[in-house]
C-alpha cells in the first residue's frame, strides 16, 4: 500500500537487481541448450544445427542404464523420505514434550546444511563398520545409496511438510475426533488430504535432490551401482562435451515442463477458488 | 493421539536418524584416532584383544599431522574465507531480489519466486558445468570480450577463484533468496508508513526498520549458504584451479586418491568442530522463524 | 453524558474564534475506476478534535491517508495553515499519525520509538532526551522506557503510539481508529484519557472511527461519511438530535422512521398523515415545501418514544400497539412494539425502579411522544 511516489525509486532499484539476477540464473542454461544443437565437437565453435549428440546420448548404454538406476533410487528415496518426514513433522509440530526433543529437532535441521562430503564419509564409515560387526549390508550398492539419500532427503521433506502442518487449523482434526473418528482415521481422512500438496512437493523435492546428488553417492556406492550424476561428473571432469549439453537440455526441459505444469495447476486452482 | 501410537510415531524417524545420521559421526570420530593400514577396511582398530586384555589404541597422529602441515591449515582458512565472501555476494544479490519479490503485487509473487527457485530444481552438476563452457579461454564470455575489443587475448577465468565464486553464488543464490523472502513478506507495511510519517526517507526507513527486522532471515539465509560451502567439493573441483584449495576437495583426495581414511576422518572431525557453532545458530533461527 | 461533553467542548471551540488550520478543498479519489472519496470539502479548526465517522468502505480511511500523504488525491487540494501540502511526501508534512495497529517498531524500546521522529529531524541529543522524557511523563509511561513493544499491554502500547505521534509537536495529529485494537472496557477508559492528553497538549486532531460512541465521546465535531461523500458535519448534539438525512439518523443511534404525506403545512406547524399510526403526526414548525414534495419522513428516537398502558390524552402523535418483543439491557429495556399495520418500532424504557411491574409480551400498549421529539426529513 506504500504509495508509488514515496518509494518508487527503491522499488525500481530492487526490481532492476531482481531481473539482473534472473538473467544471471538463466543465461548460462540458455547457452547450454543452444550449444547442445551444435554440429561441432568443439563446444564453442558454431557449425550449424544438429541433433546428432542426442542420438549419441541415447546410444550410450552405460549412461542410459545409469539414468534408470538413478530414477529407481530417487523414487524409493523420495517415497521413504516422505513417509518418515510425515511422521517427523507430526512429532515436531504436535508433540511438544518428550525426552530427547532437542536432539530430534537438531537431527532434522543439521542435514539441511551439513556439507555433503561429511555426510558421505560418515555414512560410508557406518556401512563399513556395520558390515564388519553385523554383516549387513554385505556389500555397498543400490541399498546403501538409498539409505543415505533417504536420510538427507528426510530433513528436507520434514521442513516442507511441517511448515504446512503448522499452518493447518488443528480444530479440523479435533472436529473429526469429536464426530467419532479414531485418531488414525481423523489423520488419514482430514489432515492428510489438507496437507497433501505439501506432501507432494516434499516428494518432488526429495526426488530431485536424490537425482542430483553426486558426492554422497560417490562415497557410499559400490561396484555396479554407478548413478547418473557420478557418470556425468566423471565425464565432466575431463572437460566440456556436447553429449552432456544434450543431457542437460533434456533435464532442463523436463524440470521446466514439470514446474510449468504445477505452476499452471496452482494458478487454475487459485482462480477457481476465487470464483466460488 | 494414543500414548502407544505416540511412541511409534516418534520411534520411527527418531531411530532412523539416530542410526543413520548421528551414529556415523561417532565412527568418524573413532576412525580419526586410528592409523592408516593396508587392510580392508584400511585403518587400525581401536579395540584389540591381546594377552587376554582389552587394549585401547588411540592415536593423535592424524591431528598432529593436520595441524603441522601448512597445506591443511591453508585449506581450512581458504574454505572459510571463500565461504564468507560467497555468502556476502549471495546476500548482496539475493537481498534486493527477495525484497523485489516481497514488494511485488501479490498475484505475481509466486511466479517470481518460482523463477528464482526453478534453476535449483535442475541438476546442480549441470549448472556448474554450464559455467565451464562460459568461462573457458575459448568460451563464450572470452569470445564476446575479444569481439568487443575489450581484450586481445583470452582472460584466464576458468580454474581460478573467480570461477569458484561465480559457481557458488550461482548455485546457492536460491537458498539465500528463499528464507529472506519468507521473512520480508511477513513485514507489516504500516511500520514503513509510520517511519515516513515520522520523517524518515526511503533509505532511512529501509536501514532503520526493514533491515533490522529481517535479521532472522539474513542469518538463516547466510547459514544456509555458508555452512555447506565450507565443505563444498564439486564447485572447486570443476571450476577451481590449484589456488582454490578447499577442505572438501582435500578430504576427497585423502579419501579416494590416498585411501587414507583416518586422515579424512580427522579432516571431517575438525570441519564439524568449525561448523558446529554456525549449525547451532542456524538451528536456533530456523526454529525462531517457524514459530513466529 | 456524551451530549454534555459535546456541549462543553463546543464552547471551547467557539472561544478559539474558528481559526481554520486544515482546509480540504474538493478532494476526489479514484482507485482505478472505483470512486473512494467524492468531492469532499472540510475546514478543521485550530485546537478541535474532529471525527470522520462512517462504516467500512465509506472513504474515511482513504481521506485520512491523503492527509498523512500516503495516498495522492485524484483531484483537489489540501491546505495546512494556508500552505498547499497536497503533493508533499509524508516525511515533509508537519502532520503525524497514530496508526490503528499502532505500528510501534518491534525491534526498538519505548524510548527509541519515541526518539525516532526526533532523530529524523536531527535535533541535538540533549533535546531529544528531554523531549522523550516529557512525552513519557505525559502518557504516564516513565517506568516502561526500556521495554520493547511486545512486553506491553494493549493500553500501554496505545499510550506509546500516541506519545510517539505527539513527540514531534505536529500541527495536526491523525488518529486512525484509535481504540480499534482495544477491548470494550479499556476502550471507554482510554477514550477519556486520550482526550485529556490531547487537550493538555492543545493539538488539533482528525480521527477516523466507525464507532459512533467513540466519535461522540471524543470529538468536538463529527463528519458522517457514506460512499465517499460527507452527509453531515456538526457537533455530537447536532448530528444526533438534528440529523439532516435518513442515512445519518439511522447511522447514529437507533431511530423509528415513519413515512407520511403532508396534510397541513403552516408557518408555525405542520401535520403528517402516516398510515402506520392511528393519529396524525404534529410538528411544531412548517417546512414550506413545494407542491411536488407531499411525501415526508418523520424520525423519532426510541428514548423519546413513550409507552403506556393507558390511552394518552392527546389528539396527535400516538398510536395503539402490542408488545412484540422485550430486550432487557440492565440500564434500560428496549420494547419492540408492533403497530396495527404490522410495523415494528423501538421504545426505550429507563429502568429507574428495581423489578418494576412492566408490560409483557402480547400486552396492548399505546405509544406517544411530545411535539418537539421528532425530526422531519426530506430524504
Amino acid at each position: 500500500m506504500i504509495d508509488s511516489t514515496a518509494a518508487g525509486k527503491r522499488i525500481s532499484l530492487s526490481n532492476g537487481i531482481f531481473w539482473l539476477g534472473i538473467f544471471f540464473l538463466y543465461a548460462p542454461m540458455l547457452v547450454l541448450i543452444v550449444y547442445s544443437f551444435n554440429e561441432s565437437r568443439l563446444v564453442t565453435v558454431w557449425s550449424g544445427w544438429s541433433v546428432k549428440w542426442y542420438a549419441e546420448l541415447f546410444n550410450d548404454q552405460q549412461l542410459m542404464s545409469a539414468v534408470l538406476r538413478s530414477l529407481e533410487i530417487a523414487f524409493y528415496s523420495a517415497s521413504a523420505a516422505v513417509v518418515l518426514g510425515l511422521l517427523a513433522s507430526i512429532v515436531i509440530v504436535r508433540f511438544h514434550r518428550f525426552r530427547g526433543r532437542t536432539l530430534f529437532s537438531g537431527m532434522i535441521t543439521a542435514p539441511l546444511v551439513m556439507p555433503d562430503v561429511i555426510i558421505g564419509l560418515s555414512m560410508l564409515l557406518l556401512f563399513v563398520a556395520m558390515a564388519q560387526f553385523v554383516g549387513w549390508p554385505a556389500e555397498r550398492g543400490l541399498l546403501t545409496v538409498w539409505i543415505a539419500h533417504t536420510t538427507f532427503c528426510l530433513a528436507y521433506s520434514t521442513v516442507v511438510i511441517s511448515s504446512r502442518l503448522r499452518e493447518m487449523d488443528q480444530s479440523l482434526e479435533e472436529a473429526a475426533l469429536d464426530l467419532g473418528a479414531t485418531p488414525v482415521r481423523a489423520f488419514l481422512k482430514v489432515t492428510l488430504p489438507i496437507i497433501s500438496p505439501a506432501v507432494l512437493s516434499a516428494w518432488l523435492l526429495s526426488f530431485t535432490l536424490s537425482l542430483d546428488d553426486v558426492v554422497i553417492a560417490s562415497f557410499v556406492t559400490g561396484p555396479g551401482a554407478t548413478t547418473l550424476p557420478i557418470e556425468v561428473f566423471s565425464s565432466v571432469r575431463l572437460g566440456v562435451t556436447p553429449k552432456i549439453n544434450a543431457l542437460a537440455t533434456i533435464i532442463i526441459a523436463l524440470v521446466s515442463l514439470a514446474a510449468f505444469g504445477s505452476w499452471y495447476f496452482t494458478k487454475k486452482l487459485e482462480q477457481s477458488r476465487q470464483m466460488h | 493421539m494414543l500414548p502407544g501410537g505416540k511412541r511409534w510415531i516418534i520411534g520411527g524417524p527418531y531411530l532412523w536418524l539416530l542410526i543413520f545420521f548421528l551414529l556415523p559421526f561417532i565412527f568418524v570420530l573413532k576412525i580419526s584416532f586410528a592409523e592408516a593400514e593396508l587392510a580392508i577396511p584400511p585403518y587400525s582398530s581401536m579395540f584389540d584383544w591381546t594377552e587376554e586384555a582389552l587394549n585401547i589404541k588411540v592415536s593423535f597422529a592424524n591431528y598432529i599431522w593436520l595441524t603441522g602441515d601448512e597445506l591443511y591449515v591453508v585449506a581450512y582458512w581458504n574454505s572459510i574465507k571463500m565461504a564468507f565472501f560467497s555468502t556476502l555476494f549471495c546476500l548482496l544479490l539475493g537481498y534486493p531480489m527477495a525484497y523485489a519479490i516481497a514488494k511485488a503485487p501479490p498475484h505475481l509473487q509466486t511466479t517470481w519466486l518460482l523463477l528464482v527457485l526453478l534453476p535449483s530444481w535442475t541438476s546442480f552438476l549441470i549448472r556448474v558445468y554450464a559455467w565451464m563452457g562460459l568461462l573457458k579461454n575459448n568460451g563464450i564470455i572470452n569470445g564476446v570480450l575479444m569481439w568487443a575489443g575489450i581484450t586481445d587475448e583470452p582472460i584466464q577465468m576458468l580454474n581460478t577463484n573467480f570461477a569458484v565464486y561465480v559457481g557458488i553464488v550461482y548455485s546457492y543464490l536460491p537458498f539465500m533468496v528463499l528464507p529472506l523472502y519468507a521473512n520480508l513478506v511477513k513485514h507489516d507495511a504500516t511500520l514503513i508508513e509510520a517511519a515516513y510519517d515520522l520523517g524518515a526517507r526511503k533509505w532511512g526507513s529501509f536501514f532503520k526498520i526493514t533491515l533490522p527486522l529481517s535479521k532472522n532471515g539474513i542469518i538463516a539465509g547466510s547459514m544456509l549458504v555458508f555452512i555447506p560451502v565450507v565443505g563444498e567439493y564439486v564447485i572447486p573441483e570443476l571450476l577451481g584451479g590449484t589456488e582454490s584449495i578447499m577442505i572438501g576437495k582435500v578430504l576427497w583426495q585423502e579419501f579416494f586418491n590416498n585411501r587414507d581414511w583416518p586422515v579424512a576422518s580427522a579432516l571431517a572431525t575438525i570441519m564439524i568442530g568449525i561448523l558446529i557453532i554456525p549449525i547451532a545458530l542456524f538451528h536456533r533461527y530456523q526454529n525462531k522463524e517457524s514459530q513466529s | 453524558m456524551a451530549i454534555a461533553a459535546g456541549a462543553r467542548k463546543n464552547q471551547k471551540v467557539n472561544e478559539a474564534e474558528h481559526e481554520t488550520l486544515l482546509s480540504i478543498r474538493n478532494i476526489t479519489k479514484y482507485y482505478d475506476e472505483a470512486l473512494a472519496v467524492d468531492n469532499v470539502s472540510l475546514d478543521i479548526r485550530k485546537g478541535e478534535i474532529f471525527a470522520l465517522l462512517g462504516a467500512s468502505g465509506s472513504g474515511k480511511s482513504t481521506l485520512l491517508r491523503m492527509l498523512a500523504g500516503f495516498e495522492q488525491p485524484t483531484q483537489g487540494h489540501i491546505l495546512l495553515d494556508g500552505v498547499d501540502i497536497t503533493r508533499l511526501p509524508p516525511y515533509q508534512r508537519t502532520i503525524n499519525m497514530m496508526f490503528q495497529s499502532y505500528a510501534l517498531f518491534p525491534h526498538m524500546t519505548v524510548e527509541q520509538n519515541l526518539a525516532f521522529g526526533l532523530k529524523q529531524d536531527k535535533l541535538p541529543k540533549d533535546e531529544i532526551r528531554e523531549r522523550v522524557e516529557r512525552m513519557l511523563k505525559l502518557v504516564h509511561m516513565e517506568k516502561y522506557a526500556r521495554r520493547k513493544p511486545h512486553q506491553l499491554s494493549g493500553g500501554q502500547r496505545q499510550r506509546v503510539a500516541l506519545a510517539r505521534s505527539l513527540a514531534k509537536q505536529p500541527k495536526l495529529l491523525l488518529l486512525d481508529e484509535p481504540m480499534g485494537a482495544l477491548d470494550k472496557k479499556l476502550r471507554t477508559e482510554m477514550q477519556l484519557e486520550v482526550v485529556d492528553i490531547l487537550e493538555n497538549v492543545g493539538v488539533t486532531c482528525v480521527m477516523v472511527t466507525h464507532d459512533q460512541e467513540e466519535a461522540m465521546t471524543m470529538a468536538d465535531r463529527i463528519a458522517i461519511m457514506d460512499e465517499g461523500y460527507i452527509q453531515q458535519v456538526g457537533s455530537p448534539v447536532d448530528v444526533y438530535e438534528s440529523p439532516t438525512s435518513r442515512m445519518v439518523a439511522e447511522f447514529i443511534g437507533s431511530v423509528n422512521i415513519f413515512e407520511g404525506t403532508i396534510r397541513d403545512d403552516e408557518e408555525d406547524h405542520m401535520t403528517l398523515n402516516c398510515p402506520d399510526l392511528d393519529a396524525l403526526i404534529y410538528i411544531g414548525h412548517g417546512v414550506s415545501s413545494g407542491i411536488d414534495e407531499r411525501s415526508m419522513l418523520f424520525a423519532l428516537r426510541p428514548e423519546k418514544t413513550v409507552m403506556t398502558v393507558e390511552k394518552p390524552d392527546q389528539e396527535f402523535n400516538w398510536s395503539e400497539g402490542k408488545v412484540h418483543d422485550i430486550a432487557y439491557l440492565g440500564g434500560h429495556t428496549v420494547y419492540y412494539v408492533e403497530l396495527p399495520s404490522g410495523k415494528i418500532i423501538q421504545c426505550f424504557l429507563a429502568n429507574t425502579v428495581r423489578r418494576a411491574e412492566r408490560p409483557t409480551w402480547e400486552d396492548s400498549v399505546y405509544i406517544h411522544w411530545a411535539v418537539d421529539s421528532g425530526v422531519v426529513l426530506r430524504s
